[in-house]
């Protein structure tokens, strides 16, 4: 939550340049290029299998891409353990299907890695995870187990977790996919929150009037290239290629 | 009706024959047996009158005279409280293990100084005990030493060689680890320990000599090791991906992952599998005999080698089922306890309005 200085232009928060990735022979990511600026909120949208995970997965390297370069906060990223810890310190991740960790309370998921890979004394971590499991609305469930709550409550729990780390900058891979209806919209209240406190975030996510609501730039990817980009306004009502409004007619006709 | 009439009717027979054979052992372990023999012109238990209640008396008194040698095997008779007290040692150290309030870190600290006195008391040659070569060594020591130590060394190695094999960056290391397991899974351990006592020395440096023990114990590592590593594996496996790529994305390094996230869990999917694995092992011990080392069970078979108590081996052998069952039984209570503690909470709780 570092506020970006006014005079020199900024290094951009992360920049992708001409990325891409195989699964076996299949060409997943097909030169990627981006420049997200700090705070920026940026949603990615299209099919399945069109690449969006996969790019976000690259950016701290869950996945590996196997030409081009990524750099995060000016560092390239690469297999070499120093560059990777520092740039997964400054990353928080949300995932679809949560992975909180089943053994551990939700205070105990909040600081671990705090305590063990920012080198927090427990104490502080734990005040730390307080309030932050307060702002995500659920500090009463501290003492829990992940599997006694809710999805909802499982993934705000998730992004309290990253947050505890307090990263510069937020994946949300599909956070919402996974949950029942009714708690989508807990999910996305906290999110919506974060995207007004200035966090830089990249969301995966078909969830379109979140997308309205508070992104300054949104992606739309098809056959693992982005094929469009631009604010809400102009992605949604004025598309410009085929697949986009292919894309919207489905979307909007599912929902 | 009928149905429930032929039901009774199975329950009165059977509740019948195992009346009959609990009292036919009732007769011969009780009413029957024979606890004391007086001593012969030489001074030696006269054993005629056991020989003639064979068959519808026990003969405890081969149990009395030979419980010594049994369980203790040829270590100098008048240290004998030496091996006694290792046994004790070990005993104390598992029921401390059983009891939920003990587990912390220190309770590593304590195995190690437990082992640390059980080989001090054993070998003796400081603090002015005598010392005693481990070929002297025999019986019950020898089968908790052999199967505390070597499961002791085994669940670490395991532990390592599993991590190994999922180790998909480090080919030639998954490779070792696969050719390792696959090697000692498919050699029976009694040619293993063979290999242990002949070859093992053929190999080392001339004036290198491995005490017999050490080298069946190293055997009983590597093959417990192997076994163990599959379990471990299994439980490996069972986590779900994204427990690594969540502990991955906190920037939790290799080990930190590993030792918080990934073994906690895998370990506590497969205790049953683990300990189950222990048991058999336990009992494997019992192959020793093969290369000339006197555990429990060979103890208990030599003591009726002796003319006078041949005959007498359903007395002994009753003995060491009894000491198998219960050091096999504590650990299956162990086992229990660490499932019941360690259950991961489930969704049992209501959710709050």
């Amino acid at each position: 939550m570092s506020t970006p200085s006014t005079s020199s232009p900024p290094t951009p928060a992360i920049v992708l340049d001409d990325v891409h990735k195989w699964y076996g022979r299949v060409h997943v990511l097909r030169g990627v290029s981006l420049a997200v600026a700090a705070g920026e909120r940026i949603v990615i949208c299209g099919p399945s299998g069109s690449g969006k995970s996969t790019i976000i997965r690259c950016i701290n390297r869950l996945e590996r891409h196997e030409q081009g370069r990524i750099l995060v906060e000016g560092t390239e990223i690469s297999d070499e353990p120093r560059t990777l810890a520092a740039i997964r310190r400054e990353v928080g991740m949300v995932f679809q299907s949560f992975n909180l960790f089943p053994h551990l309370s939700v205070l105990d998921n909040c600081t671990l890695a705090p305590i063990r890979v920012r080198g927090l004394g427990r104490a502080d971590a734990e005040a730390r995870a307080m309030e932050y499991l307060k702002r995500v609305r659920i500090p009463e469930q501290a003492h829990k187990y992940p599997p006694q709550l809710s999805g909802g409550q499982q993934q705000r729990v998730a992004i309290a977790r990253a947050l505890c780390m307090q990263p510069k900058i937020m994946l949300f891979d599909e956070p919402t996919s996974a949950l029942d209806p009714e708690m989508v919209r807990e999910v996305l209240d906290v999110m919506i929150e974060l995207a007004e406190s200035g966090m830089t975030m990249l969301c995966v996510t078909h969830e379109m009037g979140f997308a309205r609501r508070v992104a300054d730039r949104i992606l739309f990817m098809d056959r693992g290239e982005i094929v469009e980009s631009g604010p809400p306004e102009t992605i949604f009502d004025h598309p410009r290629s085929e697949r986009l409004r292919g894309f919207l007619n489905q979307i909007l006709h599912q929902t | 009706m009928a149905r429930r009439l032929l039901s009774a009717l199975v329950t009165v027979v059977l509740a019948l024959i195992l009346a009959d054979i609990a009292w036919h052992f009732f007769s011969w372990a009780v009413l029957h047996a024979i606890w004391h023999l007086p001593e012969n012109a030489a001074h030696a238990p006269d054993t005629d009158l056991c020989r003639a209640a064979i068959g519808h008396g026990a003969c405890w008194a081969v149990i009395r005279e030979k419980f010594r040698f049994i369980l203790f095997g040829f270590y100098p008779y008048d240290a004998q409280w030496r091996p006694a007290l290792a046994v004790l040692c070990f005993v104390a150290l598992f029921a401390l293990s059983l009891a939920p309030k003990f587990w912390r870190p220190s309770l590593i600290l304590l195995w190690i100084v437990i082992l640390a006195v059980v080989g001090v008391l054993m070998w003796g040659g400081v603090f002015g005990l005598a010392f005693v070569a481990a070929d002297q060594w025999g019986g019950l020591p020898i089968t908790l030493i052999l199967a505390t130590f070597g499961l002791a060394a085994a669940f670490p190695l395991a532990i390592l060689v599993a991590l190994a094999r999922h180790a998909e960056g480090l080919p030639v290391i998954r490779m070792l680890a696969i050719a390792y397991v696959e090697l000692i899974r498919g050699v029976p351990l009694i040619s293993l320990l063979f290999m242990s006592s002949v070859m093992l020395p053929l190999f080392l440096p001339t004036g290198w000599d491995i005490d017999k023990l050490l080298r069946a114990q190293l055997a009983f590592v590597l093959f417990a090791g192997a076994y163990l590593a599959e379990v471990v594996r299994a439980g490996l496996g069972a986590l779900p991906r994204g427990q690594y790529e969540a502990a991955a994305a906190l920037g939790l390094s290799y080990w930190q992952k590993t030792r918080l996230i990934v073994l906690p869990q895998a370990l506590r999917h497969v205790i049953p599998m683990l300990v189950n694995t222990f048991i058999g092992f336990f009992k494997d011990t019992s192959l020793v005999l093969i290369i000339g080392i006197f555990d429990l069970m060979t103890t208990g078979r030599t003591a009726t080698l002796e003319p006078a108590w041949q005959g007498f081996g359903n007395e002994v052998y009753l003995l060491l089922a009894a000491i198998y069952f219960a050091f096999c039984f504590i650990m299956a209570r162990i086992s229990r306890t660490l499932e019941r503690r360690l259950a991961a909470p489930h969704q049992d709780i209501e959710e709050p309005a």
